[in-house]
Order: structure tokens, then sequence, then C-alpha cells
């Protein structure tokens, strides 16, 4: 996983709650047995929409998404957050987040930056009073800034530390774990008996 | 300090805690399927890696099988590449797979209870959200990404935050003809999609403790639907009944081992719990869902809602979307609304007890004209005991389609699809934009008004055909 410290790039601003991942990417997606590539299914049933502000060519090469509250709902598909990233976003940004979602973010290298509602609206109006601004997210800090003057927003997010430092680390979580070797065999010599086996 | 039903089975599972670490967690069993894990297992080759613990490892073809024609080749190339991947990597790892064809095929979560593998007091988890259905056997069961499924593959453990604890304690009995699914739609709508979140939730109480296994399973499964990590329900004689004498249930001394032990899987009486939700069961009425998400939901006998009747910013704009999308008008009563389709099966209402009461509702009466009536199973022996009850002969002569098991039309990734601006009454758990099929209009609701809704061609309980 490549590290993330600070990223800077274009926002665009989603408004809308309740984001499920079938929203992000439907089920018809899902079947390709690769990791990559599913940038095409990304909103798939929106996009078809000419006002959908994915289309809006002054949100081109957005990396930067700001999402209304319960992102990420429903179904654990990992495709979700493949799909945002392979279509080059770098953050999410939203004031709730499902829990598989904002995992499989941490685990899959995308930031899931949790803010307070009044901070999205903020961005929302940023974004859409000046189509195409960027949106700076500092990891180390904790911080998203956007806009100049008045309207210029310069809040902190939530995210856990531990997620934080593995970001931050680029690590790999089954590298991590593989290092405890002996505190997983030693679990394992105390399992009863009458746990069920598949074989 | 007494703990509650989610500390005890947590704590009995930590490998390994470190403050200002998640804990690392063991797994007691893996299911997989077809979608969630080529990928996973692609890793695991790419770093040279092996499936630790293939004896706690169980896998199924659900998501992309055909309902009709299983005994043939998958017609969709692209679901026949991914369906082949799984028995590929099944095989090279030498996991244990139920394929399209065996007796033990069916959706993952219709299939570890029904073998006897879920069981109280284990940590189950599957690259799937609705593995919470397993939590009503007294199991922490979650569900998980595709790269913590190559974790879990490749450590048998899980890294994960201890979280909070919920109480749901519904008192009271449900009325007659109210289901374990018009309780746990009735929640979802009073606490909304994100109100269980960071939560594991047990549910309790009478209304509960009344539930048959298979019922029980139906509110876990929905556990997920208002964002809660799981849902547990604390082993009991029901509960026990129903794992003995199952094909991987502990035997001998190993089942009185294991009763021993599930006994004292209980809240002790002076544990607290983050937060508590009360309800009250006997007030409930069938309750269905008017929007595009499980949240937006009203009992049967109650009007589509306007988005004036929000106060929320979001939530009216939620509600208008929601409207617009599934072609609705506000204050037309849910009573009224036509339904094209009627789809009864899924990891929610898939099981045997769910065919016999949709059978109980049917019999004698026949599929209102211009609806299809969509019977799917959750599994094979679900399937096959359905037909030794004669229940398949019961949905055929009302003009319903019987068919093979899978997840079928709960999420359409095989040919089970609904068609845009199609409208469907399904027993499934989620009624999000196109999930059934791009463009199709979902409405949630319990079996018995599923089945009563195909009769009358318009949502209606069982009730309304007298």
């Amino acid at each position: 996983m490549e590290k993330f410290t600070t990223h800077t790039g274009v926002g665009v601003p989603l408004r809308r709650s309740n984001v499920d991942t079938d929203q992000i990417i439907p089920a018809v997606y899902l079947k390709r047995v690769t990791r990559t590539g599913f940038e095409d299914g990304l909103f798939a049933a929106w996009r078809g929409d000419d006002d959908f502000v994915l289309n809006n060519p002054a949100y081109a090469g957005a990396s930067v998404l700001v999402a209304g509250p319960d992102f990420g709902t429903g179904s654990s598909r990992e495709h979700a957050v493949w799909a945002l990233m392979d279509y080059g976003f770098k953050v999410v940004i939203s004031s709730r987040f499902a829990d598989i979602f904002r995992g499989n973010s941490g685990k899959a290298g995308l930031v899931a930056a949790q803010v307070d509602e009044k901070v999205v609206q903020r961005l929302w109006a940023v974004l859409e009073d000046q189509p195409g601004a960027n949106i700076t997210v500092d990891l180390e800090a904790r911080t998203v800034s956007a806009g100049v003057g008045e309207g210029r927003v310069e809040d902190s997010f939530d995210i856990d530390d531990y997620t934080r430092w593995r970001l931050l680390e680029g690590l790999d979580d089954i590298g991590i774990t593989l290092g405890h070797e002996e505190d997983i065999a030693a679990y394992e010599a105390t399992r009863p008996s009458f746990k069920p086996v598949t074989m | 300090m007494g703990r509650t039903l989610a500390e005890k089975v947590w704590d009995e599972h930590v490998v390994r805690s470190t403050p200002g670490e998640p804990d690392l967690l063991y797994i007691d069993l893996h299911l997989i399927h077809e979608v969630t894990s080529p990928q996973a297992f692609d890793g695991l080759r790419l770093g040279g890696r092996q499936v630790r613990r293939p004896d706690l490892t169980l896998a199924t073809e659900d998501h992309n099988v055909p309902t009709l024609d299983w005994d043939k080749p998958i017609a969709d190339p692209v679901s026949r590449t991914q369906v082949e991947t799984l028995r590929r990597n099944a095989e090279e790892f030498g996991v244990r797979l139920h394929p399209l064809g065996d007796i033990d095929q069916g959706i993952v979560h219709v299939v570890g209870p029904q073998l006897g593998l879920t069981q109280p007091g284990m940590t189950i988890v599957c690259g799937d959200s609705h593995t919470s259905t397993h939590g009503a056997f007294g199991a922490i069961a979650f569900g998980i990404g595709t790269s913590e499924v190559e974790h879990v593959l490749a450590t048998q453990t899980l890294m994960q935050a201890k979280p909070k604890t919920m109480a749901v304690t519904v008192n009271g009995s449900l009325p007659d003809g109210v289901t374990a699914k018009d309780l746990v739609l009735n929640l979802i709508a009073h606490t909304g999609t994100g109100g269980g979140q960071g939560y594991i939730v047990e549910y309790r109480g009478q209304a509960i403790q009344e539930l048959s296994m298979e019922s029980r399973m139906t509110i876990c499964n929905m556990s997920i639907e208002w964002g809660a990590k799981a849902g547990m329900i604390a082993p009991d004689q029901t509960t026990f009944d129903y794992i003995e004498g199952r094909p991987e249930a502990p035997r001998g001394a190993d089942w009185d081992a294991a009763v021993e032990h599930w006994k004292s899987l209980r809240t002790d009486d002076d544990a607290t719990f983050d937060k508590e939700i009360v309800l009250d069961a006997s007030t409930m009425t069938p309750f269905v869902t008017w929007g595009t998400n499980p949240g937006q939901g009203v009992p049967l006998g109650a009007n589509v809602p306007s988005p004036d009747d929000f106060e929320d910013a979001s939530d009216k704009l939620a509600c208008e979307n929601a409207l617009s999308y599934m072609g609705l008008q506000a204050g037309t009563p849910m009573r009224e609304v036509r339904v094209d389709t009627v789809f009864v099966g899924s990891c929610t209402n898939g099981r045997i007890e769910d065919l016999r009461l949709a059978a109980e509702v049917i019999e004698g009466r026949t599929v209102a004209e211009g609806t299809r009536l969509l019977v799917v199973p959750g599994s094979v022996r679900v399937r096959l005991q359905a037909e030794e009850e004669g229940l398949d002969v019961i949905f055929k002569e009302a003009g319903a389609e019987w068919r093979g098991a899978g997840c079928s039309m709960c999420l359409g990734m095989n040919p089970d699809t609904l068609s845009p601006g199609e409208r469907s009454a399904s027993t499934s758990n989620r009624n999000f934009e196109g999930r059934q099929g791009k463009g199709g209009r979902t409405h949630l609701v319990s079996v018995p008004v599923a089945a009563a809704t195909a009769v009358r061609g318009t949502l209606s309980s069982p009730a309304d055909l007298d």
C-alpha cells in the first residue's frame, strides 16, 4: 500500500445522504475476478444522467469526494472502495460512514475522513461556488481545508489512530499479523474440542 | 462488574490485546462465496501464502447461480468465470466447497446454520454484510471486505476495535400475523440506517425469546440495515434444540460440554450496555417500505409520506428523491400500490418456515393477473424439504414460479432481475435504487404480506384476503 501523508485535489460535492454501496457500484459489476478496472461501475446508474455532478466538466479529475451522511451503507463489497480509487478518488469526506465501508477504505488505502455535518455543508458551498476548487487533506495533522477569503473552510477530521498510522506508513495488515504467529498458535492450542470444523 | 453477551464472546476470542491498537480476534468459522473471494485468493498467491485453517473455512456458490436450469452450465460467461474461479481456488487451497448441484449448496447464511456449523459463542465472518444472520445463535458474526477475507484466510484472525454494546429490548408478544420481519423493519424505521453504527446489538425481551430460530435469524440478518456491527440473541433451549443432531453439531461428551458452556453465554444481571432501545411488540402491525433505504418504512395501513412530514433538510431531500425514484405520490395509501413482481426468498426470508408461511396464505388461491410470484428457496435442502411437504405444488397451482436455490432477485446478479420501472414486493433486505435490477422499485415486506400481495396485486396482508 502506498503511503498517504497529505493530498490536495479537486473536490466534488455529492449532495446525497445514504449513498449505499449498491449506488457506488451496482452488483452487476462485481462479477469480475480482477482487482482493478472498476472505475466504469462507479455510480453507474447516476452517471447516465447529464446533470450528475461527476459529469460536470468543472469537476474533471476530482480526487476528493464530499458526500452526505451515512456514506457506504449496505453491502460489504470492497469493490465500492476499489471503484472510487480506480476513478481517481484519494479521499471521501462525510459526516458518517458505514462501518464496513470505513474498514475497507483503511485496508485499501482510501482515506475516509469524518467531519462534522456543518463542515460538509460549508465544503459543499465552497465547491459549488467555485467549481474545480481544491481541497487539501492532511492526514498527519488530521485537517481538511478549502477555499479562500471569507468562505474558507479549515477544520479537523476524525480517523482512528491505528488506521491513520497504517495509512501514513503504508503498512500491510497481513504482514503485521503474521508477526504475531506465536500468539495465534498459542491461542489455537486452547480452543475447546467441541468447536466445529468443516472437514 | 458483569459483562454483556457480546463482551463474553469477544473476550473469549482475543488472541492479543495492546493499548492503542485494535484487538487481534480469532475467527472460528470463515464462510466464502464466489463474489468477494477471488481477489483475496489472488492476494494469497501473490504473497506465497496458504489458507491457515481450511478446516475452519467453508465455501458455497450463491450470488451468481441461476435458479432455472441449474443442472446446466451457467449461461452468463462472466458469472460462470466467477463461479469457476471459486472452484479452482477451493481446490488449490483445500477448502470445502458446496457447488451448484451439490445437496448442501445454497445461500451461505442458510447453509451454515443448516449444517449445524453455526453455534453459540463463535466468531463467524464472511465477505458478505448479511453474515450478521448467524448472531441469532449467540455468535459474533459480521461481514468483512475482500482485504479482510484475505487476512482471515492467511491468519484465521482479524484486527478489530472492540465495538460498543447496545440492547434492543422488545417487550410483549407479536400479534398474530405480525412477523420478525415486521418487527425489524419497524425498528429500522425508528433508528434510521445509521442508528446501530459502532455497536454490537443484543436483541432481548419477551418477543425475541418467543421467536423460532429462523425468525431470530431474520432479525439478526437485518442488523446491518441499521448500521450495526453485529446483532446477537442469547442462546437458550430453542437454540440448543435447533442445533442438536445437525451434521456438524457436537456429539456425545462434546455436546454436553458445549451446552454447558453455551448456557453461560448470557448478559449478566449487573452488566450495562452503552445504549438501550425499548420497543413494544404488542402494538406492531405489518410494516412495509416506501422508499429507497430500509429505514424508509411505514405500517401497511399508512399512506406514502410527504417530504413535508420530515423536519431535517437531508431527510426531506431523501424523501423527495425516493418518491421520484419509486414513482409514488405522497398521500397514496400503501395498500393501493400495485406490484408487478413478488419475490419470496433470500437470506432474510428464504428458509423452510418462510416457505410454509407463504404456502399457508397462497393455498387454494391464485396469483393476481399481471403479477408474478417468484419463490426461491434459500438452499437445496430447503427446496427438497418444501417439495417433500408439497409446498411446491401449492405454489405452482397458484401460478407461482418455483425455482432453485440461491440469492436470486435479492440483488439480481443472476438472471432474476426487475426491469426499469418494475415494482416488487420483496422479502429480501434492501430496497436500494437498482438493487434488484436497474430502475427496479422495491418494497421490503414480510412473507405473509408478500404472499397476500401476490394474490391481490397490491400491497396487502392476509387479513385483506378474507
